[in-house]
């Protein structure tokens, strides 16, 4: 067979195979609500949100190495967590990344969506397992390093900011309620 | 009982005496209970509109909120992105021949990358460069078109893209930002070995496993390697870029690539150019390229090698001594992090054996790397290079590279 129909057969092949797959592809590994439903055990949470006043956008600066691109975050809980869906830039495209957060350790961390090019392996578990239990460290930093992936450094780097991100805002979160405690 | 104190008495029991005067009756204090009742109403009134009115006005903040959201904010959900890296280079090397010094400052590379997402399964990937910095007529750069593709996601794990890709062989050829990679210039084996930057157009297939098993089957254009000339049996100058290219003869590439244990990575990719001229009976037939790459991080410390071989058939290629050609390098180094930022050294030792007299050459080289931020680097390396051959001697040399990188 010469190249030219080799090309075309890979062609045709391509096409159909892509077709045959598209309506089962789900694209997505798993949904909002499947995070919540998993994360907090149903699908619609007490919710609330954090604005990003002054203080907490330096904060969200220095976590993120960038300024947050949102006006606020909004978090699910229950009466011991709190479940965050953060949608953080690798590359080119945002991964978005479910994280759940209990007793200020980080109790899942999970993708829900991948849309880059390249570092797909932080999906799966021999990556995200690193973040069971870390907590924040030193100058709000995590309080261990996360073992990178060759060809996925950006994809690594994003979610590690993520998880961090939902730290330092569960911290927050946690200050903040505090705060209205006593003030009442 | 004394005068005084009689007075005194008599004047506290008329202060006290007007106190018991003024106590109410039980009506008075039921009207007094009353009134009261009547303006702990109003305030429950009062209190329960103005809760009214702050969930409302919280209704409102909410939705101008997700107004604002959409329309100042930059937000990542956007469909369409664009995100770039460049890098600056100041290159100083003392040559065996002082004819051949360099000295010399070059914005290498201006890179703005194009993605649009149409939907959750199909994407589109562009990279499109100018090469230092001026293209034209008699100017030294280029403009560059180096991906652009179309990847359709078939499953969870399994992808076909189409269009222009890079090749998947080797370290740097598909991830090169500056702020990636040690060193002001990229490792000489994926320069003369490896043509990298490498891109062909063709059709890809990608698959991935949970346990960090990973592989790419791809058909695509090929290489027309010169046979004749300054450049003969040059790999890098057959590079057609994709541009008009002669596609008489297709290249298939495929890589396994494992990296299921954080810090570690292992991948190893074949190709077979059916014709790496792409002209028949020139003396130059199929080509087959073999690499293998490792790495492996333990905490601060990193180490990554790469071995690459071409074998050509063909009695010209042969002829020439250019049928069998290899490089390898190796490459440990140790990042660490301050306040201000992390700092990286490395070394790097290079062996490449390539198709022309002044490609077999071994270089020596370490230097330091400074990333204020993640995506920023600041880059300087001493260089050795030493010719295998005394007749390129003059073009041994040593010297030093700065450099500074930036990604977005």
């Amino acid at each position: 067979m010469g190249s030219k129909s080799l090309i075309s057969l890979v062609f045709v092949v391509s096409i159909a195979l892509y077709g045959a797959l598209a309506i089962a592809a789900p694209g997505v590994y798993q949904t909002r609500t499947e995070f919540l439903q998993e994360a907090l055990g149903t699908e619609k949470p007490d919710s609330d949100v954090v604005w990003m006043n002054a203080e907490l956008r330096n904060v969200v600066t220095k976590v993120l190495g960038h300024p947050p691109a949102m006006l606020r975050m909004r978090y699910w809980y229950d009466a011991s967590r709190t479940a965050w869906i953060i949608d953080e830039i690798g590359k080119e495209k945002p991964i978005t990344l479910g994280i759940v957060v209990e007793n200020q350790e980080i109790q899942s961390f999970s993708v829900l969506q991948f849309r880059e090019s390249r570092g797909w392996e932080i999906r799966y578990p021999f990556f995200t397992n690193q973040f069971a239990a870390l907590r924040l460290g030193k100058s709000r930093s995590m309080s261990q390093d996360i073992d990178g992936i060759s060809g996925a450094t950006l994809s690594v780097r994003a979610a590690t900011r993520s998880a961090n991100l939902a730290l330092v805002l569960d911290e927050y979160t946690k200050r903040r309620t505090q705060a209205a405690a006593t003030t009442r | 009982m004394k005068t005084k104190e009689i007075l005194l008495i008599a004047a506290l029991s008329a202060m006290v005496t007007p106190a018991f005067a003024q106590t109410p009756d039980i009506d008075e204090i039921w009207a007094i209970v009353q009134q009261q009742q009547g303006e702990i109403d109003a305030l429950k009134t009062e209190l329960a509109i103005a809760d009214e009115q702050l969930a409302d006005a919280n209704l409102k903040i909410e939705a101008t909120g997700d107004y604002l959201e959409t329309v100042v904010v930059p937000t990542g959900e956007s469909t369409t992105q664009i995100r770039g890296y460049g890098e600056l280079h100041y290159n100083n090397l003392n040559a065996q021949d002082s004819a051949r010094d360099l000295e010399q400052i070059d914005l290498h590379r201006f890179v703005l990358f194009f993605g649009h997402e149409f939907s959750d399964k199909i994407n589109f990937f562009s990279e499109l460069e100018v090469e230092h910095s001026l293209a034209g007529d008699g100017a030294p750069g280029e403009v560059e078109l180096e991906q652009a593709y179309v990847d359709f996601a078939l499953t969870d794990n399994l992808s076909v893209k189409t269009g222009l890709f890079l090749i998947p062989v080797g370290t740097t050829n598909e991830t090169h930002e500056p702020p990636t990679f040690y060193g002001v210039e990229r490792n000489s084996v994926e320069n003369v070995i490896l043509p990298s930057t490498w891109w062909e157009a063709g059709a890809a297939l990608s698959g991935h496993f949970a346990n960090g098993l990973s592989w790419d089957a791809a058909l695509h254009s090929g290489l027309a390697i010169p046979t004749t000339g300054g450049s003969a049996f040059r790999v890098r100058s057959g590079r057609q870029k994709v541009a008009e290219a002669i596609a008489s003869d297709a290249a298939y590439t495929v890589r396994l690539r494992y990296t299921g244990v954080p810090g570690f990575n292992v991948g190893a990719s074949y190709q077979y150019q059916t014709d790496a001229s792409q002209i028949a009976g020139d003396g130059l037939d199929a080509g087959k390229l073999f690499t293998v790459n490792a790495g492996y991080d333990v905490g601060p410390f990193s180490i990554k090698g790469l071995y690459a071989r071409w074998d050509f058939d063909g009695v010209a290629v042969e002829a020439a001594d250019a049928d069998t050609q290899t490089g390898w390098y190796v490459e440990p180094s140790y990042r660490f992090s301050t306040l201000r930022g992390d700092w990286g050294i490395y070394g790097r030792r290079e062996d490449v054996e390539g198709g022309r007299t002044q490609d077999h050459f071994t270089q020596t080289e370490f230097g330091l790397n400074y990333w204020p931020v993640d995506n920023i680097v600041f880059k300087i390396d001493f260089r050795q290079r030493d010719h295998e051959l005394t007749s390129e001697a003059g073009r041994d040399f040593d010297g030093f590279d700065l450099g500074f990188g930036y990604q977005f």
